[in-house]
């Protein structure tokens, strides 16, 4: 097993190079990043030239992902822009724990990451437990009940669950809970926002705004896992280990969570490692749509400006979280089912 | 799964299709003539929701096809300031939008844009898994490590992010170009390349694994040993066994790629306007949440129908081509 968990690991450090060279590829050809730059009047010609020269991206592309990957603190760059390399560099590249600076807000990236994070995972973090609660309830419940009106319900709901694009979903939550409810004098959900800037950021009012984004990325998933929990549950309970368990004289409760549950929950495993590391990333479309000050939507904003340095930040940050959590999934497995052998 | 059905299907070819049908025919079906594609559509049309899917399917295709009779692509995108924002009517059932344009026109438009990025979208990703999949699977050894590590690496990065990070890429590359009489804005095709770029991952490792059992059947041997060239082996015969799954993969393929371009053009980096699509009808509508809910309702509610109509038919299709559930 350790001797796999180091293997893994050493394989991820290959790929997690091919990911970086394939985002860095896309990225450096968006677009140009100067013309957003100076405002509503793109700068031109000598002080384009002199940008360029001062942000390094006068440089050919694989100078520029090494610069982005170990630094340019050994080399001589060109800080004055005028075409001669006058000064060493500053970067000391993601390999040494410098994420690059911001084109726009001329910020450490990790700072503007780590502003957002802490948003990104309240909202995400959220969802992911009140998914996993609420469809481990209707998933067990609809496979107890298979057939019945409930387990119906779900299984037809989870079709209509994923074939919702969140942000149509989020806008009629809004237009019932905020607009309408607004209308017909009821209290109604705020839409846009983290807080109230009159009341300020307490927690009564964070909570209350993240009700409807809560809701609405909740229900997609809730949707989703259901149905894989009710499967899974079915497919268990029908294996002859449950039968064995009865005829122990076991009582139902300890069948159906120790026995069952756990050997179900394998596809559950799953879903949430691949799902975990997705919370960083945080949901792109609702966060724009809310309005909340997220991973998501600092992805958005920084896209339209072909901020490349903020944007790889969040790519990377993300990919290694996939990565991380592929690893563990697998590890989780064997824990949960002690028939699965790695070599 | 798919070595059972593949089976059959080699058979069929190999020694005529006479002993497949007998064999079929005898037992719980009667003595009728059964072919494995009668016998999937048998099974199709007992799936209750596959058949209420395809129904919806048939009535939104009515929807778009019929409608293109009656209303003209330039009525759709014909502006009327005048009458900007105006609620649904008898003149305008699904009122108008931003600047007066026919909401119903450019929704049954919009239809055709998505439903055809839906499908080109599955032929790009199709083309590139198929291809992935057969050559790592079929020869292995170093293409094998290659494409599978180039596949694990697209498959780490969140899928949104990278569909968006390529419309970015790829957008304002192709100009507006004519096709059947209508003219196209440049970016319907770069969405289908972006989606077809995104989604194959999934499929190259499904055909990967197919050509891996496969590969090592005494078939696959005995066409080595006659000396058919690799190319025909992997077509001719060791494809047409990993078709089942194929075809739902791509299916259920469709309706991803249909919702894939609703969230990109939502983002305002797909369809440009004027040309409709279902997704860019929804872009900025929720700055009218309030104001005109008719604007993001249709559109949406269209969009939600055809991709639960598909992934019905995925359903559908997946229990009717699996060969485990014979009856």
């Amino acid at each position: 097993m350790t001797e796999y968990i180091i293997r893994r690991t050493l394989q991820a450090v290959p790929l997690l190079f091919i990911i970086s060279i394939i985002l860095f590829v896309l990225m450096s050809n968006m677009g140009d990043p100067l013309a957003t730059l100076g405002g509503r009047q793109p700068p031109r010609g000598e002080d384009r030239l002199r940008l360029e020269r001062q942000l390094g991206l006068d440089q050919p592309f694989y100078i520029q992902y090494i610069y982005w990957l170990v630094g340019n603190d050994w080399r001589m760059v060109d800080t004055t822009g005028d075409g001669v390399p006058n000064a060493y560099g500053t970067r000391r590249g993601i390999l040494r724990g410098d994420w690059g600076t911001s084109l726009v807000t001329r910020r450490p990236v990790l700072e503007m990451i780590g502003e957002r994070l802490p948003n990104t995972l309240l909202l995400m973090g959220t969802v992911q437990v009140v998914v996993i609660l609420v469809s481990l309830g209707i998933g067990i419940y609809a496979a107890l009940r298979q057939y019945s009106l409930v387990d119906n319900v779900v299984t037809t709901g989870a079709f209509i669950g994923f074939s919702m694009p969140i942000f149509w979903l989020a806008l009629m939550l809004m237009y019932i809970f905020a607009v309408n409810f607004k209308r017909w004098g009821l209290p109604y959900f705020p839409t846009v926002g983290m807080y109230d800037p009159m009341v300020g950021k307490t927690v009564p009012q964070v909570l209350w705004h993240m009700v409807l984004p809560v809701t609405s990325l909740s229900l997609i998933s809730i949707a989703v896992y259901s149905r894989y929990i009710r499967a899974s549950m079915l497919d268990v309970i029908n294996q002859d280990y449950m039968r064995t368990a009865r005829s122990k004289g076991l009582a139902e409760r300890a069948i159906l969570w120790q026995h069952a549950l756990k050997n179900a929950s394998l596809p559950l495993v799953t879903l949430v490692g691949l799902d975990l590391p997705l919370l960083l990333a945080g949901a792109v479309v609702t966060e724009r749509i809310f309005a909340w000050p997220g991973m998501g939507r600092l992805f958005l904003d920084h896209v339209e400006r072909i901020d490349t340095p903020v944007l790889m930040g969040i790519l990377m940050l993300v990919s290694l979280a996939v990565v991380v959590f592929q690893l563990l999934t697998d590890i989780v497995y064997t824990w949960l089912d002690p028939r699965i052998r790695y070599r | 799964m798919s070595t059972s059905i593949a089976d059959s299907k080699h058979h069929t070819a190999d020694q005529g299709p006479e002993q497949t049908v007998s064999r079929l025919g005898e037992g719980p079906l009667g003595g009728r003539v059964v072919t494995p594609a009668g016998l999937a559509w048998r099974r199709f049309r007992r799936h209750r929701m596959a058949v209420f899917g395809a129904l919806i399917m048939l009535g939104l295709l009515l929807y778009v096809v019929g409608g293109a009779l009656i209303w003209s692509e330039s009525y759709a995108n014909l502006t009327a300031t005048g009458k900007r924002l105006s609620p649904p009517s008898l003149e305008h059932p699904f009122g108008t939008d931003q600047v007066g344009r026919d909401v119903l026109a450019r929704t049954i438009y919009g239809g055709h844009i998505s439903l055809l990025i839906g499908v080109a979208a599955v032929m790009v990703s199709l083309t590139f898994g198929v291809l992935v999949g057969a050559l790592s699977g079929y020869y292995g050894g170093w293409i094998d490590s290659i494409l599978m590590r180039f596949t694990e690496a697209m498959f780490s990065i969140p899928s949104l992010f990278l569909l968006i990070v390529m419309s970015k890429f790829f957008s304002g590359r192709i100009p507006t170009f004519d096709f059947f009489g209508r003219s196209f804005s440049g970016s319907v095709v770069v969405i289908i390349v972006v989606i077809g770029l995104t989604s194959w991952m999934y499929l190259a490792r499904l055909v990967r694994a197919n050509f891996l059992s496969l590969k090592e059947r005494d078939f696959v041997l005995a066409a080595h040993c006659l000396g058919v060239p690799n190319r025909r082996i992997i077509l001719r015969h060791v494809l047409p066994n990993t078709m089942a799954p194929i075809i739902v993969a791509a299916t259920l393929g469709v309706a991803g790629a249909i919702l894939s371009e609703a969230y990109v053009s939502f983002l305002g980096l797909g369809v440009q306007p004027p040309t409709a699509s279902w997704g860019n009808m929804l872009e900025n509508a929720y700055t009218y949440l309030e104001s005109a809910p008719w604007l993001w309702f249709f559109p949406g509610l269209l969009t939600v129908l055809t991709v639960l109509s598909i992934n019905f038919i995925g359903d559908g299709l997946r229990d009717a081509l699996d060969p485990r559930s014979l009856q």
